[in-house]
């Protein structure tokens, strides 16, 4: 994917390249605002990568220029100004997703693949499978090897979510936020709780692991990969 | 440099006092002068044309003879008074009288001259001064009736003489008043100057003097006693703070500079070596979100964070924490149970609030004995408030304690050893100040129960 980084911290962008980079991306790099901008528009990118605070032109004005100009691109804000009000300044501006810094790198690229297929895929699914586990968003069933597997509506969610995202990491702020829908820091693994349950339902009884822990990083739902 | 400032307004505020009440004097003694010897004087001139309305009458009745007779009687009855009396011919020569000759002033449209006499009633030069009033009888003979003045003028010089000393005197006295109550006001202010001078340079702990004479002054200085306290409080308080993360980091960051020291350790094999740097990972993410968590407590309580209120449900709000935290009540045994009356929408951050009810069912949940039992509840005991009540069956917090678990890193001796940072409640109550929520603590024997009050 050709991503655009805007970023004028050398450090951190240095780390962004590269880790995007191992992730196979193409990246290229501005420090500067309007050169960011004038890139922006001049060349086409699948994604963009824009920190808030930048010389000569600030991050929401660059968002707001290439969404004034009717460019559809996802945009990933980078900010030091973590806090919920910024946040909301930033998808007001336009943005499709935002991260506070620090961030661990895993959580930019579960956020980068998430908006990467959020742009490319427009299907809207009913239905979803991942090895003979289904759920169906309409009748709100959820099957493994044919029998029915009762859910509550959170769980229902929750597996909804990461089936949808399936093959893609998804970090435990993703989840708070998608399906729970609150930003906010939760003191305990509370996450981790609720995955565990969901692994009670949909796993434990089955040979085949689908719901995996991705060390460092989040969950992922995926057919397990021998080693 | 404050004694110039004080000096001038010294002089200026002394001025302007000297200015009134010499103002104030010269008005008054003005009013005085005019009282008196203008009194004095219309007194005299009232009664010269009453004597002279009797001799015209007089003469009228009795002639010339009755005349001359009436003024004789009253000159021999009093021959020292100040009276002046003079009748002539039609020719103008001396009939009788006490002035030797008819003045050769002429008397304005109301009949009157000014005369001036020697003492034994010879018109003169100098010496006294006199007034009269002409008049002409039938026939042609003419009267003068006055009065020596010069009585009323040594009264009038006196009066004028003490007015004038009197106006000398009260300039004196206003000036010196004036700077006396200038240096007073001002020896106030400049000790105000001189204490806040003492604590700019340091000595945080003086105090503007007050001298218990309840005037704005002493206000003024209370009030900036009351500030200075709150700045005191203030800056032990960030002290303190500053002091507490020192502390509290440096033990996650020697732990994670040891982790990282034993990482470099070349025996260690692959699989070992990248544990450790895993675990260094977890103890700067733990640190990083301690500091997340102060500076989102920082940012709240500058009040930076309005623009993100709303209408929101806090039953709404209520549901889902509750529903967020029950797996963990369940693998600990413990029953959560909840209760709630439906209460209006109130405008607040969903997501502050919500953090806020997440921090507090985390501890009643984390300082629960397992099997225990936490209750939540939501009441709208009158229209206008709403309760959140959350009890838990813990330890409690010991009623001298309740007020400094809010403070940021306070945590309770028997609690260092959960997990935590010290700072859940402080966000709490930042984000409950944003609100103006209250938080009450009460103990309940067991455990302990956390309300915050809504205005509805």
């Amino acid at each position: 994917m050709r991503i655009l980084l805007i970023e004028d911290d050398t450090t951190t962008a240095d780390f962004i390249s590269r880790s995007l980079k191992e992730a196979g991306h193409n990246v290229q790099h501005c420090t500067d605002g309007k050169d960011g901008l004038l890139t922006a528009l001049d060349s086409p990118f699948e994604l963009m990568i824009v920190d808030r605070m930048l010389p000569s032109l600030d991050g929401l004005s660059i968002i707001r220029s290439v969404r004034g100009a009717d460019n559809n691109i996802p945009i990933l804000v980078l900010s030091a100004l973590g806090e919920v009000d910024s946040r909301v300044e930033g998808l007001q501006a336009g943005a499709d997703d935002y991260l506070a810094k620090p961030f661990a790198c895993s959580e930019l690229l579960a956020r980068i693949d998430a908006l990467a297929r959020r742009g490319g895929g427009a299907q809207e699914a009913t239905r979803f499978t991942l090895d003979d586990l289904e759920i169906d968003l309409l009748s709100h069933e959820v099957r493994r090897a044919g029998k029915l597997i009762p859910m509550q509506a959170r769980e229902f969610r929750l597996l909804e979510y990461l089936m949808r995202h399936q093959g893609q990491v998804l970090t435990r702020t993703m989840l708070l936020e998608n399906v729970w829908d609150y930003h906010f820091d939760p003191q305990t693994n509370i996450i981790d709780v609720h995955i565990s349950r969901l692994r009670g339902k949909i796993d434990r009884d089955y040979d085949t692991k689908l719901l995996h822990t991705v060390r460092g990083a989040g969950y992922v739902m995926r057919m397990p990969v021998s080693e | 440099m404050a004694i110039r400032l004080s000096g001038s307004t010294t002089l200026k505020l002394a001025l302007l006092y000297l200015l009134l009440f010499t103002g104030s004097v010269l008005v008054l003694s003005g009013f005085l002068y005019w009282a008196t010897a203008g009194y004095m004087e219309r007194q005299t001139r009232a009664t010269i044309e009453t004597e002279i309305q009797g001799l015209s009458e007089r003469y009228e009745q009795t002639g010339l003879a009755g005349l001359s007779f009436t003024i004789n009687q009253r000159l021999k009855r009093n021959p020292t008074s100040a009276s002046i009396y003079l009748l002539t011919d039609p020719s103008g020569n001396r009939i009788l009288g006490n002035l030797d000759r008819w003045p050769k002033i002429n008397p304005d449209a109301q009949g009157w001259v000014e005369l001036w006499l020697s003492s034994d009633k010879v018109l003169d030069d100098k010496a006294h001064p006199a007034r009269a009033q002409l008049f002409t009888l039938r026939g042609g003979f003419r009267l003068l009736v006055g009065r020596d003045m010069e009585y009323l003028r040594s009264i009038e010089l006196l009066i004028l003489e003490a007015l004038g000393w009197g106006i000398l005197l009260t300039t004196l006295l206003g000036l010196a008043g004036g700077l006396w109550m200038g240096r007073r006001f001002l020896r106030r202010v400049e000790q105000l100057d001189h204490t806040a001078q003492e604590i700019m340079a340091g000595d945080m702990n003086r105090r503007m003097p007050l001298r218990g004479s309840d005037d704005e002054l002493d206000s003024l200085a209370r009030t900036l006693n009351r500030m200075l306290d709150r700045i005191n409080e203030l800056m032990i308080g960030v002290k303190q703070v500053s002091d507490n993360i020192a502390h509290d980091m440096r033990t996650p960051l020697s732990r994670l500079r040891q982790t990282l020291e034993s990482a470099q350790d070349n025996r260690l094999s692959q699989p070992e070596q990248q544990l450790r740097v895993e675990q260094a990972v977890q103890e700067a993410d733990h640190l990083l979100s301690t500091f997340n968590a102060l500076l989102r407590i920082g940012n709240i309580e500058a009040r930076h964070q309005r623009q993100a209120f709303e209408q929101l449900s806090l039953n709404q709000l209520l549901d889902d924490v509750v529903e967020l935290y029950e797996p963990i009540a369940e693998d600990r045994q413990q029953l959560i149970e909840f209760e709630q009356v439906s209460v209006p929408a109130i405008q607040g951050d969903r997501n502050m609030l919500f953090q806020v009810l997440a921090n507090l069912l985390d501890n009643a949940l984390k300082y629960s004995p397992e099997q225990g039992l936490i209750q939540v509840t939501m009441t709208q005991p009158v229209a206008d408030r709403i309760e959140i009540s959350i009890r838990d069956s813990g330890p409690g917090i010991p009623a001298e304690l309740q007020d400094k678990v809010f403070q940021r890193f306070y945590r309770m001796e028997k609690s260092r050893t959960t997990p935590g940072n010290g700072l859940g409640l402080s966000l709490v109550r930042a984000v409950c100040d944003l609100h103006n929520i209250k938080i009450q603590l009460q103990n309940t024997a067991p455990g302990m129960e956390i309300k915050l009050l809504i205005a509805a």
